[in-house]
């Protein structure tokens, strides 16, 4: 490819043909700033933050859009480009709420952070402002339009990355406004919850629902028995919300954070993620047997599950039946658990720690209440809300010793961990169903096949004498590639793992905020969280779910065996034909 | 991406066959404004269950059909009344006070712009410049022009409408008998 020599701030500067000048900046280590654009999402050029001044150009160019030329002359800093920054901050500023300090995002908002780093220190601007009612009919997602700068990254990750298309603008000029089809209520719309448009948003205009409150509640509550569970994704990312380097794994830590905030006991979602694998490959491999509904499709991802249920309401008899493993692990607790210690199962608080705002609305679905009718999951927190309730109690996280997680839910293997990445499932069910259908002992456990962070990727895998194909998609948009390819026959798959969001539980919509110098989804990043969780794998003796010896002890003391009646009624679920349908 | 059978009511057989040849052709997509517009021709204004059937079948996300019809201030949410009040907000007009008239309408009917009464009679919207600049403010209702409109005799005006309804009613009324 022809390189380009250009000229940024006097600084001589060479790239290949077809860089944008905000990428050549970034090269010489001049961070342009901006607003609307993220790399991971198409080009807006809406927000005009990332001005510049090239020379022999009659107006200010957008540095995102606009490709490098040889020769070029680029300012990024001179007085009449800071000067035009500034007003363009003040005049988004002028029609945002001036709520800084009462505001969810506060200390985190890209607007906010704007306005300090150009030096907005007074508002010249005063005009109408916007006035929107909050929407927040939604279990897992908070609409707030008047905190909406219009920078359409909500938008774009919706129908880009998701393929939901929920979310667009509506009406024109001042009156314009980010929502779903017919202005009706997240609750009502086709979002499948799955908290992408939060993870993008610059400002507060997308947050989740909080449960903060009510777990603070539970914990103060003297006739609680307050039980938590952290999902396998929670402790691959949460270090980066106390400063720590991405991919850092802190389990330990996380454990004693948890018994300083005051709950009572505290499991390990991996447990369950370990039981479903039991139960989901016993039901891949009944289904392989007779040679019916397949592919087998993933059932542990609640967006997706929404999206199946609104989208492909056709496939959801291809869909496994297994609970999630958070709703599996709130199950036991107030079934088996209470039985264990002797507790009403209304006095235990069931808390979850999930990646994942679409968890909040899992947790309310009414299959998931006990027939006496009440939630087996009372609250689910995202990584964001531990880690500010952590902040808020002033636990210094980074000084705390390792914890461990509580017997008889506590203990996973290796195949549980990596059930927070993209492909992670897969791996763990292969695990099993490839030494039950063989009976032969698997001599590597590691499916590099399945590995990597990309969105698609096929396998296809010798069990026995049987041929396996199987697929793995993350981020809502590779599973229509996916289930279009298994509708028009194009493909036969036997077994199908999909994740709503990008890289898996990883990049949920429930996980930190970036650091500074990066930005949301940023492929590196979500790369060091899955090597942090196929690490924490790699670490374990016990790599098999099937031979986690408190997975075998639960089913010979409870449940017997896998897919027995009792575990049906426990560990199984169904789904619902959806409206509105999507399109 | 499919079809729903329990929302499909309504839609004629022309603009059924219309949408289909749109389909054949390329970026069937692109026709989504000529099939609004000959929706709105059919029915006088926009339905939700009109707007779902069509972003359906031409497989256009309801979101974004929706923005389409929100953008343009020709497509109408709503039936349009019987007497259609269209305030002129040109140039000419505004200088001379039309926002004030418009905001008079509003007050009386209770509606905003783009709105119709609850009894289907009124519909309030606006214009840009009906070229008769030496009458401003202009105001509209069916084809009839009103000029040199003052805020004061907006209730006049409504007044007249409302007598004529009245009066037309009676009308019928007599040729019944």
């Amino acid at each position: 490819m022809k390189n380009i020599n250009l000229i940024i701030d006097d600084t001589p500067v060479t790239v290949p043909e077809g860089t944008t000048i905000m990428e050549a900046a970034d090269r010489i280590g001049v961070h342009i700033p901006r607003l609307c654009y993220l790399p991971s999402l198409s080009l807006e050029g809406a927000c005009r933050i990332c001005i510049v001044e090239v020379e022999g150009f009659k107006n200010f160019q957008a540095s995102c859009a606009t490709k490098v030329a040889e020769g070029m002359k680029v300012r990024t800093n001179s007085p009449e480009i800071r000067q035009a920054r500034r007003d363009l901050v003040e005049l988004i500023l002028d029609n945002h709420p001036m709520e800084c300090q009462t505001c969810e995002r506060d200390g985190q908002c890209e607007l906010q952070n704007l306005a300090y780093t150009l030096g907005v220190r007074e508002r010249l601007f005063a005009g109408k402002r916007k006035e929107y009612p909050i929407d927040d009919s939604s279990d897992s997602v908070v609409r707030n339009s008047e905190k909406c700068i219009l920078c359409r990254r909500c938008i774009r990750i919706c129908a880009e990355v998701q393929g939901v298309y929920n979310l667009n603008q509506m009406y024109r000029g001042f009156n314009t406004v980010v929502a779903p089809a017919y202005m009706d209520p997240m609750r009502e719309s086709v979002c499948i919850n799955c908290g992408q448009c939060i993870n993008v948003c610059p400002t507060a205009a997308f947050i989740e629902q909080d449960s903060t409150e009510m777990v603070w509640n539970a914990l103060a509550d003297p006739g609680k028995t307050v039980v938590v569970q952290v999902a396998p994704s929670i402790r691959a990312a949460i270090g980066e919300g106390f400063n720590l380097p991405a991919g850092t794994p802190e389990t330990g830590k996380t454990v004693t954070a948890l018994r300083r905030l005051g709950f009572d006991v505290v499991f390990d979602t991996n447990f369950a993620a370990d039981l479903t694998i039991v139960e989901e490959a016993n039901e891949f491999i009944n289904r392989l047997k007779k040679g019916e509904r397949l592919p087998l499709l993933t059932s542990c991802s609640p967006g997706w599950i929404k999206f199946l249920e609104h989208f492909y309401p056709e496939m959801i008899p291809y869909a496994s039946t297994c609970r999630s493993p958070m709703s599996m692990l709130s199950v036991l607790i107030k079934t088996y658990y209470a039985k264990v210690k002797g507790l009403n199962p209304k006095d235990i608080y069931v808390v979850a720690v999930m990646p994942c705002t679409a968890k909040k609305f899992e947790a309310r679905r009414p299959e998931h209440y006990s027939p006496e009718g009440f939630p087996y999951t009372d609250a689910v927190l995202t990584t964001r809300e531990l880690i500010w309730m952590i902040k808020s109690y002033g636990i210094d996280f980074n000084r705390l010793e390792d914890g461990q997680f509580d017997s008889p839910l506590g203990l996973s293997s290796g195949a549980a961990d990596i059930f927070g990445t993209t492909g992670g499932v897969m791996e763990a069910a292969l695990r099993t169903a490839y030494e039950k259908i063989t009976g032969e002992s698997l001599a590597d456990v590691n499916f590099k096949q399945v590995r990597e962070t990309t969105g698609l990727k096929e396998a296809s895998l010798k069990i026995g004498k049987q041929t396996v194909n199987v697929a793995v998609a993350n981020g809502l948009q590779n599973a229509r590639t996916i289930l279009e390819r298994v509708k028009s026959g194009e493909k036969q798959y036997h077994l199908i793992e999909l994740m709503a969001c990008p890289g898996g539980c990883i990049g949920g919509g429930g996980q930190p905020y970036p650091q500074n110098g990066h930005y949301v989804l940023e492929p590196e990043i979500l790369k060091l969280r899955a090597a942090a969780l196929y690490s924490i794998d790699e670490a374990k003796t016990i790599r098999k779910s099937h031979e986690n010896p408190d997975i075998k002890e639960i089913y010979d003391r409870f449940l017997k065996s896998p897919g027995s009646q009792l575990a049906h009624q426990l560990l199984h679920t169904s789904y619902t034909h959806r409206f509105p349908r999507g399109v | 991406m499919m079809t729903t059978t329990e929302n499909r009511q309504g839609l004629t057989p022309a603009i059924l066959e219309f949408i289909e040849s749109c389909k054949t052709r390329e970026h069937p997509e692109s026709f989504l404004i000529a099939v609004l517009h000959k929706v709105q021709e059919e029915f006088g204004y926009l339905s939700r269950e009109h707007l779902d059937e069509v972003a359906h079948l031409l497989s256009i996300p309801t979101s974004y059909v929706f923005g389409v019809a929100t953008f343009y201030h020709f497509f109408r949410l709503q039936p349009q009344g019987k007497y259609s009040i269209s305030v002129c907000l040109g140039t000419a007009c505004f200088v001379k006070g039309a926002d004030k008239v418009l905001e008079a309408f509003q007050n009386h009917l209770g509606i905003g712009m783009g709105e119709t009464t609850k009894d289907g009679l009124f519909s309030l919207t606006n214009t840009r410049c009906l070229g008769v600049c030496g009458l401003a403010p202009v105001v509209m209702v069916n084809d009839k022009v009103y000029g040199q409109v003052t805020p004061q005799q907006v209730p006049e005006i409504l007044n007249r409408i409302k007598k004529e309804i009245e009066n037309e009613a009676a009308g019928q009324e007599d040729d019944t008998e």
